[in-house]
């Protein structure tokens, strides 16, 4: 496999002006004062990206995912380290940012097109296809600065997924435009996939890096903190948020709650045609805590089969060690493997105190000839 | 069309792919190189500046000749017929003149605050940023052309003939003239970004600059006498606008000795260099314009690395 991004000991520093000295004036009359602080956006961070993989960026706030990947795009140049790109790149960061109001959308296209690094003639020859895909044919010859901001973002992302990029880039953007639209660009950025692009996603949804990635890096604090196979990073990254969570946690409640051990009565986790399972967790609590049990329930593709109602499950935990039943009385799901997370969370939901991700692996085994995930017992007859 | 069977051919494409660096030093070459390779973004921006700035007005781009036009009238007036300065058919001398300074002008006080202008581009999007300098410098260019036009078309209608042997020294002028904006350009943008008040103490360096450059009166019949006496005339021709608006009204105006329409005495208008000479200044001029546009992308480079703190 070709590597198409090496990224390699990449550190970011950032200067932070408390006190900016931008006039000649200020800066003849203060050479020294208006304090700088160097901040490390990134350290060290090193990665491959070989071709056709998918790989996702996540990282909360701050960890310096936008900056790696404003790095990755030349967007902002690495202090040290350097980043070696194979094949043309196309960047979905701010969509739009490259428009000009005051000129028309086709103006636009060949401007934004031009500044992706493309020919004339090359987004000639794509040109119908962006003014379809955004969907806003009618208005191409208005200015853009009469555009609601749908509109906006959606010729930004025509222009960038139809001009044939080896390298994707893809920042949040997906949490753009309507539900229909969403799934529009999921769908090219599948198509994407099978086409064999590389494409990079930074984003905090860990559910849609579940359902696009193979393969997920974790950031946090600017360090590189897991890189491996999407579930095992998602797992780092949520035991990081809890990690974090945990210092700004005013009631000390985190960190005092864990889950321990996951069992069966069989000791297996094996499930066959459609019968249920049932899970003895053991709830370690340091102090009393009354709170929400949450079960997910996860395909290997990535795909969530099923999370339960954060406040439908009321659990009261003692001091010491708890044991909590969880049923599932019916599994109607086809042959494979399912992965369950288990978490607790505060009676509103809105604070997770514990989580253990791929706390128990189920193996469905299933005897009929359906295909895909659910056993809904279709039956058809001849009438 | 088979999906799947693209990822073939992709891949073998990509294995010879050529190799891009992103890295907190780029050599100057490659800096040259990928401004090259660049180019066809640097007329989309300037033939967009150009259409926005004009967009919403009656007259388009004809403002870019009625604003240098209504300039022209007001020195003719006040020189030719005010002070009475003497020069025959002042009005070409000048116009010769003003199309060189104008551009000149233009180039340098729009460039300066663009990068700050632009920040939210340059902070988002990837290009090599020195080209949204060198946009005002081609727009400029665009309007140095329209006005050449004008000025060509006035020649026509006053039936005065340009020097036919000295036209070619035009060329390598005015690319000299190009390279030199470009590069003051490149710089003084760079520079913007970390002191704001380059923007403004740059229009009161181009008005004295404007002054110290013979457009609006002559230079062998004001100080070069004088200059000339002391071995500085050299001085005088470190402005390299001066060499160039020297040349265009060499070109344009033709005479260097013409007799005074007042007074009837003889009056040296402009150097009376063969055509040698000139293109030897010139030539000289370009080298250096160049040598300067490149040590600008050097000083580009350097400054370019901090523009998100500041921006």
């Amino acid at each position: 496999m070709t590597t198409v991004i090496e990224v390699r000991e990449v550190s970011k520093q950032f200067k932070i002006h408390h006190e900016r000295h931008q006039s000649l004036k200020e800066r003849v009359l203060h050479p020294r004062s208006g304090s700088t602080e160097l901040f490390n956006a990134l350290r060290d961070v090193s990665f491959d990206v070989g071709a056709g993989e998918t790989v996702g960026i996540v990282g909360h706030n701050g960890s310096g995912k936008s900056t790696l990947l404003k790095c990755i795009c030349g967007v902002l140049k690495p202090s040290t380290g350097q980043i070696r790109l194979r094949g043309s790149l196309a960047a979905l960061l701010e969509l739009g940012a490259g428009f000009q109001p005051e000129l028309s959308g086709r103006d636009n296209v060949y401007l934004y097109g031009a500044m992706l690094g493309l020919s004339r003639r090359t987004v000639d020859a794509v040109f119908d296809e962006i003014v379809e895909f955004s969907e806003i044919a009618p208005f191409i010859d208005t200015q853009v600065k009469f555009y609601s901001s749908g509109m906006y973002v959606r010729l930004a992302f025509a222009v960038a997924v139809n001009v044939d990029p080896d390298i994707l880039v893809v920042d949040e953007v997906l949490a753009v435009g309507d539900e229909r639209f969403q799934a529009k660009c999921v769908d090219r950025i599948q198509r994407f996939q099978r086409e064999g692009r590389t494409i990079l996603l930074v984003t905090h949804n860990a559910d849609q890096v579940r359902a696009l990635c193979d393969r997920a890096i974790v950031l946090d604090g600017g360090d590189l903190v897991a890189d491996g196979p999407t579930h095992e990073s998602l797992r780092v990254f949520r035991e990081r948020l809890l990690d974090e969570a945990a210092e700004h946690d005013p009631e000390k409640l985190l960190g005092t709650i864990q889950i321990d051990s996951v069992t069966t009565p069989s000791g297996s986790f094996e499930v066959r045609n459609g019968a249920g399972v049932h899970l003895d967790v053991v709830v370690s609590s340091q102090g009393a805590f009354s709170g929400n049990f949450v079960v997910e329930v996860f395909t290997r593709g990535g795909l969530l089969v099923s999370r339960s109602d954060a406040q439908g499950a009321p659990v009261n935990l003692v001091p010491g060690a708890n044991r909590v039943a969880v049923d599932l009385p019916a599994l109607p799901l086809l042959d494979g493997v399912y992965d369950v997370n288990l978490g607790v969370v505060d009676t509103h939901g809105h604070t997770v105190v514990a989580w253990r991700e791929g706390a128990a692996s189920l193996q469905v085994i299933y005897d009929g000839r359906e295909g895909g995930i659910v056993a809904l017992g279709t039956a058809v007859t001849q009438l | 069309m088979d999906e799947a069977s693209l990822a073939g051919p992709r891949e073998r494409a990509l294995a010879e792919a050529p190799v891009r660096v992103v890295s907190a030093r780029v050599g100057l070459g490659r800096r040259l190189t990928t401004l090259w390779s660049r180019r066809e973004l640097l007329w989309g921006l300037v033939f967009s500046d150009i259409r926005i700035k004009y967009k919403n007005s009656a007259l388009g781009i004809f403002w870019s000749m009625l604003s240098p036009a209504f300039t022209l009238a007001v020195y003719y007036m006040v020189f030719s017929l005010f002070l009475k300065n003497g020069i025959p058919n002042f009005v070409v001398y000048l116009f010769a003149g003003l199309v060189v300074w104008n551009m000149f002008l233009t180039a340098v006080s729009t460039a300066t605050g663009v990068i700050v202008d632009r920040a939210s581009l340059v902070k988002k999007v990837s290009f090599p940023r020195e080209i949204l300098a060198l946009s005002n410098v081609g727009a400029a260019i665009v309007y140095f052309v329209v006005q050449i036009v004008v000025l060509v078309v006035f020649l026509l209608v006053l039936r005065h003939a340009p020097a036919w042997g000295y036209l070619w020294l035009l060329p390598v002028s005015f690319l000299a003239l190009a390279a030199f904006s470009a590069a003051l350009s490149v710089v003084m943008s760079a520079v913007n970004v970390y002191f704001r008040d380059m923007k403004h103490l740059i229009e009161v360096v181009l008005q004295l600059w404007f002054w110290l450059t013979p457009v609006v009166y002559s230079y062998e019949n004001s100080i070069a006498p004088h200059l000339a006496a002391h071995g500085l005339s050299i001085l005088y021709f470190l402005n390299p606008v001066t060499l160039v608006v020297v040349t265009f009204q060499r070109v344009f105006y033709v005479t260097p000795v013409v007799h005074s329409t007042v007074t009837g005495q003889v009056l040296n208008i402009l150097p009376t260099w063969s055509f040698e000479r000139f293109l030897l200044l010139n030539l000289a001029l370009l080298v250096l314009s160049v040598v300067a546009f490149v040590v600008a992308e050097a000083v580009f480079g350097r400054l370019e690395g901090n523009f998100e703190s500041e921006l």
